[in-house]
């Protein structure tokens, strides 16, 4: 009798003598896998440890990307911040590097990403709001300013609006004399799931597609730090579905960039190693870090058979992880400080590169200086008082946690399958499905936790009716930044070269009609100082915009 | 038959609540017609009117809606359509639930306001409207 024959029999064995007689009530993760009682190795049984698992740094990652981890460098710690203008924004970016931050990543407001500016009477409401308003070429020099661009990174939650956005962080670094092969960074420029989530799209898919491979394409050559896309399954999972449709979503979107990429004629080695994901980690701590791990794994797979990827870097999966927002809760909102934490060490468990994790009071709006630091704080006491760094993927060879991510693996791949069959990603947005299914899955999530069977301690469980009442400080933006912001582009307006700036658009416009890469006369209008919503509307006028079809 | 119509003004694309919110509706036996994100108030006020609805409802998160609120209730005034009832949710932190009561809004759902309170809430104040 072999080894694992022998632990099949023995638990056998213990189920009918111990576990009858304890019965336990089934269980299931949040995205509904069954959890038994205890795992075994009877629980692993055509597990490959060679195959499966094998060594940190080396395919298929399942351990982590890099040889020693978090023995060499530890995860880079940026908080997400941005707020206002651009000068109270580089106030924060400055404390927080004070402060020990590794690096920075930007918010932008509503009106930047989605390509209108200040002055345009829609969006008065929403200038400086949930990020830092950026109209043109001169706010980004406030926003960067004693910021040295060839030493610290910056990451970028940008997509509609990332070729304007790096184009104008390129020519920042230019005056400061840094050179675009110096310049390092991360773009999200991930417009697919704009149009399940997120929302901050402005044109149909297909022209928004070809921006996204302009500027892998740009950036292949000339500006080979800067990380160019940032597949997410993030936004997903926070408008509502489960784990596994984030992570299959996010990789069938990723296979459909690379696809495009490659149609282009672009090499997958030549871009694939400047790629990374946007993930998140919740709660349910083991379920996420196996969806973490088995993702790692599928990539590489997809990577190195599906594309044929010859380099191991363009096979690892880099990962930019946020902490859940959808879990953090406006009751008792200093409970959210433990959910982070509780978050971020899944995080580090699941072997991130980098790390954003949600401040307590981000539940009602954008963070305090104080609840931001608090978030940082989080993220150095378990990098640096802890010790869990210390041993690359420890929580690797737990028998639950192995089988899980197995299972997690196998649930991802058959749902890739599906979206294949149906015809890929870009196809089944524009179809609903997607978004339809994502709904489904939130709309079941709401009444679980309504009916209390998923548990929100101090919402509908342990409730503390004294403390309904609570008001907590938050953070208040400027009343008048709109009009500070306007009469900011109004001066730029004045004293740039009107005639330069229409002569740059007329060029652009014409280059959107064609198939050129746009990049570079994108860069030629932002150096002009043209405002955001005046690229944007000379290419609306080309591709049109995005209406969004109602799914209910 | 209740109508709703379920508005997002602004640019905030956060719809989860919205959706959800406007799925249960549908299950309790009403009429629900999504805006779909990225609404002016206008663009709201003219699909209410259009499609004849008994109560409005908006879903706002990004910190706007006494802003909005307030341009919407103008609009209506203007429009000659103040008379039905208007209904906000989402992040609304409760120093400003009053404010947007004074202004003339029915009633607030915030967060973790359940689908049955909300139902109710809306039954209840279509019914009174209707008298």
């Amino acid at each position: 009798m072999n080894f694992t024959d022998e632990i099949r029999k023995e638990k056998e064995r213990w189920e009918k003598a111990m576990l009858s007689k304890n019965p336990a009530d089934p269980v299931k993760t949040i995205s509904g896998l069954e959890a038994r009682v205890v795992y075994t190795p009877s629980d692993l049984e055509d597990y490959d440890y060679l195959r499966d698992l094998g060594f940190p740094g080396e395919f298929p990652f399942t351990r982590g990307v890099y040889p020693t981890m978090y023995r060499g460098n530890l995860w880079s710690m940026r908080q997400y911040a941005g707020f206002a203008d651009a000068e109270e924004s580089n106030r924060r970016f400055k404390y927080l590097l004070e402060q020990g931050q590794t690096g920075l990543s930007v918010a932008f407001d509503l009106p930047t990403q989605m390509g209108f500016d200040s002055d345009n009477p829609m969006v008065q409401a929403d200038v400086g709001r949930v990020g830092v308003a950026v109209d043109t070429l001169r706010d980004m020099e406030i926003l960067f300013d004693s910021i040295p661009l060839d030493k610290i990174t910056t990451s970028f939650t940008i997509n509609a609006t990332a070729a304007i956005i790096l184009a104008m962080y390129l020519a920042v670094a230019d005056k400061q004399g840094v050179p675009m092969e110096k310049v390092g960074g991360t773009l999200q420029n991930e417009i697919l799931k704009e149009y399940i989530a997120r929302g901050t799209f402005i044109f149909p898919p297909r022209p928004s597609l070809r921006l996204v491979v302009d500027i892998i394409d740009f950036c292949k050559d000339r500006v080979p730090r800067m990380n160019t896309i940032n597949f997410s399954g993030y936004h997903v999972r926070e408008a509502g579905s489960n784990a596994i449709q984030e992570a299959a979503y996010c990789l069938s979107s990723a296979i459909t960039y690379v696809e495009e990429a490659l149609k282009r004629g672009i090499d997958i080695d030549d871009f694939a190693p400047r790629i990374a994901f946007h993930l998140i980690v919740g709660l349910d701590f083991f379920e996420e870090i196996a969806k973490i791990r088995a993702t790692r794994r599928l990539w590489a797979k997809i990577a190195k058979e599906r594309f044929k990827a010859k380099n191991p870097r363009s096979m690892m999966l880099r990962l930019f992880c946020g902490s859940s927002a959808r879990e953090a809760t406006l009751r008792e909102p200093l409970n959210n400080i433990i959910r982070a934490t509780i978050d971020m060490m899944g995080i580090v468990f699941a072997g991130a590169q980098s790390a954003s994790i949600l401040s307590y009071d981000e539940a009602y709006t954008i963070p305090t200086e104080e609840s931001a630091l608090i978030s940082l704080r989080t993220q150095q006491i378990i990098g640096y008082e802890t010790g869990i760094t210390n041993v690359v993927d420890p929580l690797g060879g737990s028998y639950y946690l192995e089988s899980l991510t197995n299972r997690m693996e196998k649930e991802i791949r058959a749902l890739i399958d599906e979206i294949d069959e149906a015809g890929g990603m870009l196809r089944c947005i524009e179809a609903g499905k997607v978004q339809m299914d994502v709904l489904k899955n939130a709309y079941e999530i709401e009444k679980r936790k309504q009916s209390g069977e998923i548990v929100i301690v101090g919402v509908n469980k342990f409730i503390d009716e004294q403390k309904q009442d609570e008001e907590i400080v938050l953070t208040q933006i400027d009343p008048n930044i709109a009009r500070k912001q306007i009469e900011r582009l109004h001066r730029v307006k004045a004293e740039r070269n009107n005639e330069s700036v229409k002569g740059a658009l007329e060029v652009l416009k014409e280059k959107a009609m064609g198939e050129e890469n746009l990049v570079p006369f994108i860069l030629d209008a932002v150096k002009e100082y043209a405002a955001v919503g005046e690229i944007c509307d000379t290419m609306r006028e080309v591709f049109g915009e995005h209406q969004e079809s109602v799914v209910l | 038959m209740i109508r709703v119509l379920i508005g997002k003004p602004g640019l905030d694309g956060h719809d989860k609540g919205a959706k959800t919110v406007a799925m249960a509706l549908k299950n309790a036996g009403m009429e629900v017609i999504y805006t779909g994100r990225r609404q002016s108030v206008d663009q709201i006020l003219n699909a209410a009117i259009q499609e004849g609805v008994d109560i409005i409802g908006l879903s706002i998160l990004s910190g706007v809606h006494i802003e909005v609120t307030e341009e919407l209730i103008t609009r209506m005034k203007e429009k000659g359509i103040e008379e039905i009832p208007v209904v906000v949710g989402g992040v609304i932190p409760k120093k400003d639930i009053l404010s947007l009561k004074e202004m003339g809004v029915k009633e607030v759902f915030p967060i973790g306001s359940t689908f049955e309170e909300i139902v109710k809430g809306i039954e209840k104040i279509v019914k009174q409207q209707k008298g």
